[in-house]
């Protein structure tokens, strides 16, 4: 007999100082952030910017972010990567979006490689008070566009909704930066997966 | 082939919706359109992997992880139980994160404005790993119910917040804990917003065999994570 499924719940305004500790200045050692790479990682570096919008464009400064991503190869820090994993780049990030003035999140990591014939891409996982599931997404890169054309899930996407999935490219003196807005809502209302 | 998965989908009869009006921060805040079904791929098969190694000593015991000058206030609780995917398989190795207020309803984040005294001992959050048959233990005080600007008069059961990742990233799972015969349950609406027939799944239970004579209650509090929808691997 199956066992039903533990319902999720709403992760609520007050979870920085167990999930987010430092970031927030709580004295509890996080066990991730939102550096990605350190300077052993191969790989392109790239900065992931990025706002949690609501059904009426404010920002959601309470909100969380995990990424999951794989390598420069490609390869997932995880057992279940048959190519063997790179344990050197875990590939798992998490902050939220009440330390910075504009409620942005920010992620420091490597533009992964592509797995399995995909586009490269990254995993989301968005949470907040108010969401009382978490909610899946994908960040495709503007500057792939020709692996995007030929992606199997971004092909599953209504045509129109499939920009929402694509981090826009920008060159700064800084380095390279993607430019990623999640809309919980509205007219453009970012793709969330049953994944 | 892999024994990791595909996983089973997410059962939403048991998971509440995006938007649930009684929640009325879900109104501006859920998703409305259809959720994309997704064949999982290695994406979704792999997920971050946290270990014992990733807990230091104290972490498991909310009683001692924030000490300064003395114990925390309130009636000490043991909660443990086992982490398991639908068909019963223990979820072994993984990560729980927890954090609760204190005894009098307070949490310590600074954004938390209910007046209702700090403890200066206690902190509200820890972590502890799954052993190999799934089991956990955590030690910590009873949380206190507070009030929040849902609805007016509105107050949150007693509860401790729960996340887990499971064995990839689709498995993950944020939720939380209540206690037995809390009278606010039934006035909640994020308890609510889950399922019938799987919302009491969060409900905790009163256990003598988890509790600790002469030291504290002890409740139990199992998790079902989805499971894997293939057949397994030939031995
Ligand atoms: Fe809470």
């Amino acid at each position: 007999m199956k066992l039903k499924q533990s319902p999720s719940q709403t992760v609520g305004p007050y979870f920085a100082y167990c999930l987010t500790p430092e970031q927030y200045g709580y004295d509890f050692r996080a066990i991730a952030g939102s550096q990605l790479a350190d300077e052993h990682a191969e790989g392109e570096r790239i900065r992931i910017v990025g706002r949690v919008l609501d059904g009426a464009g404010n920002a959601v400064d309470d909100a969380m972010v995990e990424i999951w991503q794989a390598d420069a190869k490609g390869r997932y820090a995880h057992p279940a990567d048959p190519r063997g994993s790179n344990l050197a780049f875990r590939g798992f990030g998490r902050t939220g979006t009440g330390t910075d003035p504009e409620s942005r999140f920010v992620f420091d990591t490597i533009k992964p490689g592509s797995v399995e014939a995909q586009a490269p891409h990254i995993t989301l996982c968005v949470m907040a008070r108010g969401m009382l599931s978490h909610a899946f997404t994908r960040l495709y890169f503007s500057d792939e566009s020709e692996a995007n054309a030929a992606d199997a899930v971004l092909a599953t996407v209504p045509e129109a909704r499939r920009g929402t999935l694509i981090a826009a490219r920008e060159d700064t003196q800084a380095g390279t930066v993607y430019r990623f807005d999640v809309h919980l809502q509205g007219a453009a209302e970012t793709v969330f997966f049953d994944a | 082939m892999t024994a990791h998965g595909p996983f089973s989908p997410r059962d939403w009869d048991a998971h509440p919706p995006y938007v649930y009006p009684d929640y009325k921060s879900t109104g501006l805040r859920g998703p409305t359109q259809p959720l994309i079904p997704l064949e999982q791929t290695l994406s979704e098969l792999t997920g971050p992997v946290y270990g014992r190694e990733s807990v230091g000593e104290l972490d498991h015991d909310l009683t001692r992880n924030a000490r300064v000058n003395g114990e925390p206030l309130g009636e000490r609780i043991v909660v443990a139980g086992r982490v398991l995917d639908e068909d019963g398989k223990a979820v072994p190795n993984t990560l729980i994160e927890v954090w609760q207020a204190n005894a009098a309803g307070r949490y310590i984040h600074k954004s938390d404005r209910h007046d209702a005294p700090l403890d200066p001992n206690f902190r509200g959050s820890g972590r502890c790993v799954t052993d190999a048959e799934g089991r956990y233990k955590l030690c910590s005080v009873k949380p206190g119910a507070y009030p929040w600007g849902n609805h007016p008069n509105a107050w949150r059961p007693n509860h401790i917040h729960f996340s887990l990742f499971g064995p990839s990233f689709v498995t993950r799972l944020v939720t939380q804990m209540y206690f037995p015969g809390d009278p606010l349950l039934e006035l909640d609406p994020i308890y609510l917003g889950a399922g019938e027939g799987a919302r009491e799944l969060l409900v905790s239970k009163f256990d003598l065999e988890v509790t600790e004579a002469d030291f504290a209650l002890g409740y139990r509090f199992d998790i079902v994570l989805r499971g894997r929808n293939a057949t397994p691997a030939q031995e």
